[in-house]
């Protein structure tokens, strides 16, 4: 609790000139970008030293220059290769075309970011950079801006009615230079479902933000895999907004990486509505991995459940910051979060500040945090059961990611989630 | 796996009526809100450099305590004020303050509490505070039948002076020290010198800056190696001059394998106009000793509409410098118009431990941003946090926690629980922890209010019929009057008057 003194404004022009300004494109769409510009300009680019980057360093995401970062050589197990998709690939950011589905499915709409914020009247209007406008209370999220202002690459996807076939977004990182800004937008129409899928490493460094409007009734799963190209540096953001009754799922699974922030801002406009948002990690040497989630509820009788669980060794850190804010007037709320850092050796960081601002009387928030070493009773119980040491461990390891795991609604997309855990750990046993 | 930090935080239709009542009957009943009419002598108005150098002069400092203030004053001026905290509040306007007071008949010390101006003798008596010896805490119920060796020492502190300290005699047969802080920098030096600002440096933070440059006066306490202090200490903080802040001291020294328990109570008039108060209390521990350290603040909270009302900007520290010493905060928040106060440990020693107890309760316009700090240092130390926020009216209660587990401090454990308790539609409750956590053979205990309250007594409850939610709720409630209990005698009589809110219905 140490003053804060006003912000020194650090510049901006290494991050935007980095980027450079997109071409142009509907008015609208403009009008969109230069005011991000100018907020960015007006809060200045992420330090350490601010309050909402305390535990996690921007220093990384706001370099002229991305950090080389090696790609993954290949994919042992290639995510979602068992799930029948509408494959979208990205290459160093890059939509590539050749690798990617036709861009048509029953009951969805999709383009891409630039053919939809070129087009005059478009549903995307009431979206792009909307939600992440709104997101930039209290906090400035500073880097949400920089994509508005500079992302050209990306989607718009709308579900006009339930969506069998999951949409999936497949990134191949080639060039360890490469520094990528993809904007999305996603938008579930009344009573429609949908599910999306991404997986793999983005670029040597990525600001991906997703900005989804689900409207009443409607659904949204997401379920995503981050690369596990170690070096690269990510920071992702997701602006959701819930209508009455609908449900968003989200789910990350991060394995490596020496640089992830990855934030989800949920709001609450309509009644009865739902939010799960999850996220597991493991890690170790210079491993650090950060969720920011913030949770408003601005409508009565609705869900939300943060579960974030950590895996840290040798090193690591892991870093949860998240919020539950309870309007006036949000009766009925029944919000939870829980952070967990399970610490397999001495060298880790567990970094958590899980908050709750709760201005209504009927409400059932609470929030947890935990964290410690292997359970001892755990261990020795599989130990004195024969239970070689090292597999005891991972026992308890995948037990212990897999309640952020069950998160996820579809049975098979958990399953692998668990299989690619399980891998994960087999492979950094010996270490 | 342990949990590190749970809150719960639940009101529901079923809050009960008496409750409601309780915190009700705590607004527009001020019971303090009177003023002394007495003849003041006043620093003029405003803060500078000559004003630091009066109030030093007025006691009579020596010359290194005079820079250590100026020191002080140049660092504050370069400060800006913090606003982290989640309380909103009309800017201060420094130089539009007091930043002395004193009752004219207090320029001669008087030398002993017969020479003592008696209208100030009467506001004490009227505060339930004699400062006559051998007299029991007025106002105790039963105090006749109490054990009759069972005293009080009471440090009176009226605006910028000590008015008085009693069983000065008795304590100093024992070894010990309680004095005002002005008398203690006149006659043991050494012992503030060595001291003073070493838990809360002058740099600590705006507050605390402030503080050190224009501190008036406050209590000195000194407990001598293996001395358990023979009666309970207390310092009364009266505020009584119109636009006058109050900045005390208060530096206790418990040397290795010493005990003491010092109370802390405060009141002001009810007055239209904020009014600042701004305190450092630094507890220095050593190896073996133990302090307990007791609070009712209760200055004026501010009336119905918001009106008034002190700005409580405290900060408080204890360094548990020896192995195994052991320091305990209990506090109870009910006044004070905004409240800024994060009574902390810096478990340094091995096997140190530090204990936090509060219950803050918000009504009206009042808003609190209170919580503590954990720092483990050492090896093996131990913390306890139990905090309960009450919201009612418009009232906004911010708990605000650091538990730091430092890579040394190895095999520690931190347990954390907060609740709170929202009584309306209109206020609000908060909740803002930093946990962090560096290295992983500490064991972060944690018991729930909602799932891991002692699993037999849980048993015992649903056994005899009851739901789990009674069941629970029946188990905490017990739990909090136990945190009240915990409070020395005289402090809890007064907190359970003034708390008189039944906990029922902060689970579900």
């Amino acid at each position: 609790m140490v003053s804060v003194k006003a912000k020194k404004l650090a510049p901006t022009d290494g991050m935007l000139s980095r980027h450079p300004a997109a071409p142009a494109a509907s008015g609208w769409a403009d009008a969109a970008r230069a005011s991000a510009r100018d907020r960015l300009a007006a809060v200045g680019a992420p330090q350490r030293r601010d309050e909402y980057w305390s535990f996690t360093n921007p220093a990384r995401l706001v370099s002229d220059q991305p950090m080389a970062a090696k790609p993954l050589a290949a994919q042992d197990t290639p995510v979602f290769g068992e799930t029948d998709a509408l494959v979208l690939t990205f290459v160093d950011g890059v939509f590539d075309p050749a690798q990617s589905d036709d861009l048509a499915g029953e009951g969805l709409e999709i383009q891409t970011l630039s053919d939809a914020l070129g087009t005059d009247i478009h549903w995307a209007k009431d979206l792009f950079g909307v939600l992440e406008e709104k997101g930039q209370t209290p906090v400035p999220r500073e880097l949400a801006m920089l994509n508005t202002a500079t992302a050209t690459q990306g989607f718009v996807v709308r579900a006009t009615q339930p969506v069998t076939r999951p949409v999936r977004f497949d990134y191949i990182q080639t060039s360890d230079t490469s520094d990528a800004v993809i904007r999305s937008l996603v938008k579930v129409d009344a009573g429609a479902t949908l599910t999306l899928l991404e997986s793999g490493t983005v670029a040597a460094r990525c600001n991906t933000v997703m900005e989804v409007d689900i409207a009443d009734g409607g659904e949204l799963h997401h379920v995503r895999v981050q690369g596990r190209a170690h070096d690269r540096q990510v920071f992702t953001a997701m602006f959701a907004r819930l209508g009455r009754e609908s449900v968003y799922k989200s789910f990350t699974l991060a394995m490596n990486g020496v640089l992830s922030r990855n934030e989800q801002v949920v709001e609450f406009t309509g009644d009865d509505a739902t939010a799960h948002v999850a996220g597991t990690c493991v890690g170790q040497g210079d491993f650090h991995h950060d969720d920011t989630v913030f949770v408003t509820h601005d409508a009565v009788n609705c869900e939300s459940r943060q579960v974030f669980k950590k895996v840290l060794k040798s090193g690591a850190t892991g870093v949860f910051q998240g919020k539950i804010l309870v309007k006036k007037g949000a009766q009925k709320t029944d919000g939870y979060q829980i952070s967990q850092g399970l610490l397999l050796d001495d060298e880790v960081n567990f970094l958590a500040k899980p908050e709750l601002e709760i201005y209504a009387d009927d409400v059932i928030c609470s929030h947890g945090s935990t964290s410690g070493g292997l359970d001892a009773t755990g261990l020795f119980y599989l130990l004195s059961r024969g239970v070689p040491r090292e597999a005891a461990t991972n026992m308890l390891v995948i037990a212990f990611m897999d309640e952020a795991v069950q998160e996820i609604a579809d049975e098979k997309l958990a399953d692998e989630m668990r299989t690619h855990i399980a891998g994960w750990l087999d492979r950094h046993s010996a270490g | 796996m342990t949990a590190l930090d749970e809150v719960q935080l639940t009101a529901k239709e079923g809050v009960e009526e008496e409750t409601v009542a309780a915190v009700q009957s705590l607004a527009g009943k001020y019971k303090y809100g009177w003023e002394t009419d007495i003849e003041m002598e006043y620093a003029p108005k405003g803060l500078t450099e000559d004003i630091v150098r009066l109030i030093s002069e007025k006691n009579n400092e020596p010359e290194w305590m005079l820079e250590w203030r100026l020191d002080a004053y140049r660092r504050w001026i370069k400060l800006e004020e913090p606003e982290w905290a989640m309380v909103d509040y009309p800017k201060i306007d420094f130089q539009d303050q007091y930043y002395y007071a004193r009752p004219k008949s207090m320029a001669e010390k008087p030398k002993s509490l017969d020479e003592v101006d008696p209208k100030l003798l009467e506001t004490y008596k009227k505060l339930g505070i004699p400062l006559k010896e051998q007299m029991i805490l007025a106002g105790v119920e039963g105090a006749e039948n109490m054990d009759t060796d069972r005293k009080v020492a009471v440090d009176a502190v009226f605006d910028s002076v000590s008015v008085g300290t009693t069983f000065k005699d008795e304590l100093a047969k024992a070894g010990v020290i309680f004095c005002s802080i002005s008398e203690a920098i006149q006659d043991h030096p050494e012992l503030v010198k060595k001291y003073l600002g070493s838990v809360i440096p002058a740099s600590d933070n705006y507050y605390a800056t402030l503080n050190a440059a224009v501190f008036s006066d406050g209590s000195f306490v000194y407990v001598p190696e293996g001395t358990k202090c023979p009666m309970e200490l207390s310092t009364y903080f009266r505020i009584n001059a119109e636009n006058t802040g109050q900045f005390e001291r208060t530096l206790i020294i418990a040397e290795k394998g010493s005990y003491v328990s010092y109370l802390e109570g405060c009141t002001a008039p009810q007055r239209d106009i904020a009014q600042l108060h701004a305190a450092c209390v630094e507890l220095v521990l050593l190896e073996d000793a133990e302090i307990k350290y007791s609070t009712v603040q209760n200055w004026f909270p501010g009336d119905e509409d918001g009106k008034g009302g002190i700005y409580n900007f405290v900060t408080k520290r204890a360094d548990c410098r020896g192995d195994r010493s052991k320091v305990m905060w209990t506090q109870v928040e009910t006044g004070s118009a905004v409240t800024w106060k994060y009574p902390s440990c810096i478990l340094r020693g091995d096997d140190s431990q530090g204990e936090f107890y509060s219950i803050a309760i918000a009504n009206n316009y009042q808003q609190a941003d209170t919580g503590t700090k954990m720092v483990h240092l050492g090896k093996r130390t131990k913390s306890r946090i139990v905090s309960k926020g009450i919201s009612a009216g418009q009232a906004q209660n911010t708990y605000r926690g650091l538990v730091s587990m430092h890579p040394r401090a190895k095999e520690s454990r931190n347990y954390t629980q907060c609740d709170s308790l929202l009584i309306g539609d209109k206020c609000g409750a908060h909740t803002v922890p930093y946990i962090e956590v560096k290295n992983n053979s500490s064991r972060v205990e944690h018991e729930a209010t909602t799932s891991k309250v002692d699993d037999d007594q849980l048993f015992y409850c649903r056994q005899r019929g009851m739901d789990e939610e009674e069941a629970v709720a029946l188990v905490v409630n017990g739990f909090c009057k136990e945190v009240l209990q915990a409070l020395p005698m005289e402090f809890a009589m007064e907190a359970q008057a003034l708390v008189a809110i039944s906990l029922e219905g902060s689970v579900g």
